[in-house]
């Protein structure tokens, strides 16, 4: 059941160069992934993945004990090790995720199985353009008992 | 906060728990349980996963895989209703084991049957809907390793801070342990 309200599709623009690799099912490899395209793992990696910008799909067959990093993560074979992702992970059911998950979203459909724990990550709001320094204006004593906006933000950093 | 639940991953309970900025570590307890001491589906084979709960080797296993987590990791644990199926002495040192790895002031939630009529109980994978709302999906029957009353209860969690209960209308105990 979920708690959250039906919402429409995402599209997402689809970047202009770069399809997706696949590691197909009797591929066995060990070491590091590196890549700028979405990646389907069939086969079985052992190592590091990281796909900083992109997808990374373990396929029904894949199997990847390894630490990965990826813009999104869907599972739907088995992973072991800790998973960083900077938009969604996707855990579908028969999947088997073993590891420590950083992730801004997550969905575990029923019949999954996951042993770990899961840190949600809160994207960051956009921090506003510097702004050139200006000479400090003079400003007007705040009356006692109504702070002026300037000490009421002050005063919430500090409790912060 | 940093969470441990028993109950293995579901989404509405790590939506729940991480919409309030905590931290959860989900595991399938019951299902680590079968998987070192033989599975016991509709209480059938229990005598053989009664008795391997005594067997030294395995019992190592299962901590190594179930609960092997540093001293004082949690501010909470929701063990739902899987200590039912631990056996003494099993039962004893996965308690002290809860109660180092809570920190000072935590609580632990556990849930008990208290009908002693029937043999075998059902089971569910518990999942938290909302503040309000925990919702039970039925797994299968299985037999406890015993029955609970407050008496033996207290003396289970004699080490901890406090215990409370409260009686629900699904035969069921609620328990409430502050470490």
């Amino acid at each position: 059941m979920s708690t959250q309200p039906a919402r429409p599709l995402e599209t997402r623009p689809e970047p202009a160069r770069g399809g997706v690799a696949i590691l197909g099912k009797s591929v066995i490899l060990k070491g590091q992934i590196y890549g700028r395209e979405d990646v389907t793992i069939d086969g079985e990696v052992e190592g590091t993945v990281e796909l900083q910008e992109h997808r990374l799909t373990v396929g029904p067959t894949g199997k990847v004990v390894a630490t990965i990093k990826a813009r999104e993560i869907v599972v739907l074979g088995t992973v072991q090790g800790n998973i960083e992702t900077r938009e969604k992970i996707e855990i579908r059911k028969e999947a088997k995720v073993i590891g420590d998950i950083r992730t801004a979203r997550i969905v575990i459909e029923d019949g999954a199985y996951f042993k770990g724990s899961i840190d949600i990550v809160r994207a960051e709001a956009p921090k506003p353009a510097a702004v050139p320094a200006a000479a400090p204006k003079p400003q007007p004593v705040a009356s006692a008992g109504t702070p002026s906006p300037a000490a009421a933000a002050s005063a919430g950093d500090i409790k912060r | 906060m940093a969470i441990l639940d028993f109950a293995g991953a579901s989404q509405s309970t790590v939506s729940f728990v991480t919409n309030y900025g905590h931290r959860l570590y989900s595991d399938d307890f019951v299902r680590q349980l079968d998987r070192v001491f033989g599975s016991a589906p509709d209480g059938a084979n229990d005598a053989g996963f009664l008795e391997n709960q005594t067997n030294p080797a395995l019992v190592s296993d299962f901590f190594e895989l179930a609960l092997s987590f540093d001293d004082g990791s949690f501010d909470g644990a929701l063990v739902w209703d899987s200590l039912q199926f631990l056996s003494s002495p099993l039962l004893q040192t996965v308690v002290a084991k809860l109660h180092r790895m809570l920190r000072p002031g935590a609580n632990l939630f556990a849930l008990f049957h208290t009908d002693e009529r029937i043999e075998n109980i059902p089971t569910y994978a518990y999942r938290i809907h909302d503040k309000r709302t925990i919702q039970m999906v039925s797994r299968s029957q299985r037999k406890p390793a015993q029955i609970f009353n407050n008496r033996n209860l207290e003396k289970l969690f004699q080490d901890f801070q406090s215990v409370k209960f409260f009686l629900t209308r699904d035969r069921l105990r609620e328990v409430i342990v502050r470490r």
